[in-house]
């Protein structure tokens, strides 16, 4: 009995000392191991291509998209996001700036283009998940630095505050409950501190990421409507406000941190 | 847009080191989509590594070898210049090539 107590003794003091984001360093070795062979290589292209392609009934490309700096400025734009455009009057993401765009100047149907942004199993990528990933790479490098000057984003900060704090839900969930202490993790996996500016600057700038596991890039919009079906909240809709908010939460936190998307993910 | 291979091919002192990248899917054929029918089988099953013309590594892969797979080849000689060259052929017929010169 005596010996099983000292033995547990030093298995708990063993796991104590264990460090707790034990994933990580392995995770790191192999992505050293990677180095530049994250398959999200092939997606960045697809999204260029997607960029430069005529379509819907205009049969117009993408290229008079102002993403925030000018018509057809994709360098160093979606480090800007989440932001206000007066032509929409809304604050918006990325995907939902792309909507616009590809409504108002490809004159394609909202309905087709937000049916499905996201893949599904079986799928190979998306249009949305494509794009994003591309103009994520071409702010890569960049400081993350999301407008904050109107007062329509100033409110959206508040609200995903206000959301990432809420509990709801048969689980009496918070985003908190997963992402407001630092050095924690959920079976192996690292959970980052989003209410401090290293674990939201970390997040924020490696997504989109290709996933390893799903054999796809996977956007910020579908991590966050992940952790809403991992809260058994209601389905995130794409673009939508609650949806916005806890980005632009995100991205303020984050503000000065590096843009180092597409990122490579367990 | 499966076919596309990013290669890179260094040289380290008598060794040619290849990394290929390769955009495919690899379907097993066991997985089930959302409405629940099964996802057919779409999975590499012969690749092949030439140095110039000479095959230097051929190999069949399975289902068990992961989406946008990842070949890291060795092989003695090569010059800087030189060209090398994947191939792949996939179960339902299609085929992928890309090729690069030895740094």
């Amino acid at each position: 009995m005596k010996r099983h107590l000292l033995l547990f003794t030093f298995f708990l003091a063993w796991l104590c000392s264990a460090p707790l984001a034990a994933d990580d360093g392995v995770f790191d070795q192999y992505r050293d191991l990677m180095g530049d062979d994250n398959p999200a290589v092939f997606v960045i292209d697809e999204g260029e291509e997607l960029w430069f392609m005529p379509q819907g009934p205009e049969s117009a490309t993408l290229e008079a998209c102002d993403l925030g700096l000018g018509p057809g400025v994709t360098a160093g734009a979606y480090v800007r996001y989440p932001r206000y455009f007066a032509d929409a009057d809304a604050v918006m993401d990325l995907e939902s700036r792309l909507v616009h765009c590809m409504t108002t100047i490809q004159g394609r149907d909202l309905k087709t283009v937000t049916a499905q942004p996201y893949s599904l199993r079986g799928d190979f990528g998306t249009e949305m998940e494509a794009l994003v990933t591309w103009l994520a790479a071409e702010s890569e490098g960049a400081t993350i630095a999301p407008e904050q000057t109107h007062a329509a984003e100033r409110a959206m900060y508040s609200l995903g505050e206000e959301i990432f704090y809420y509990r709801a839900g048969p689980h009496d969930f918070s985003c908190a409950t997963c992402h407001e202490q630092s050095g924690m993790r959920i079976r192996l996996q690292a959970l980052p501190d989003l209410t401090s500016h290293t674990g939201a600057a970390e997040a924020w700038g490696s997504w989109p990421a290709y996933r390893i596991s799903q054999g796809l890039v996977r956007t910020m919009g579908w991590r966050l409507r992940d952790c809403f079906r991992q809260q058994r909240w209601p389905e995130l809709q794409m673009g939508s406000e609650a949806s916005i908010a806890l980005q632009t939460y995100m991205a303020v936190n984050a503000a000065g941190g590096v843009m180092t998307a597409p990122g490579l993910k367990r | 847009m499966a076919g596309r291979i990013k290669i890179r091919a260094q040289k380290k002192g008598d060794i040619t080191e290849v990394k290929a990248l390769m955009r495919h899917p690899m379907e097993t054929g066991m997985r089930k989509d959302q409405a629940g029918d099964p996802i057919p089988a779409h999975f590499i099953t012969e690749v092949a590594v030439f140095h110039g013309d000479q095959p230097v590594m051929q190999g069949h892969w399975g289902a068990a070898v992961s989406a946008n797979p990842f070949l890291g080849v060795r092989f003695a000689g090569g010059e800087s210049g030189d060209t090398v060259r994947v191939v792949w052929t996939d179960n339902q017929g299609g085929t992928g090539e890309g090729d690069t010169t030895i740094r």
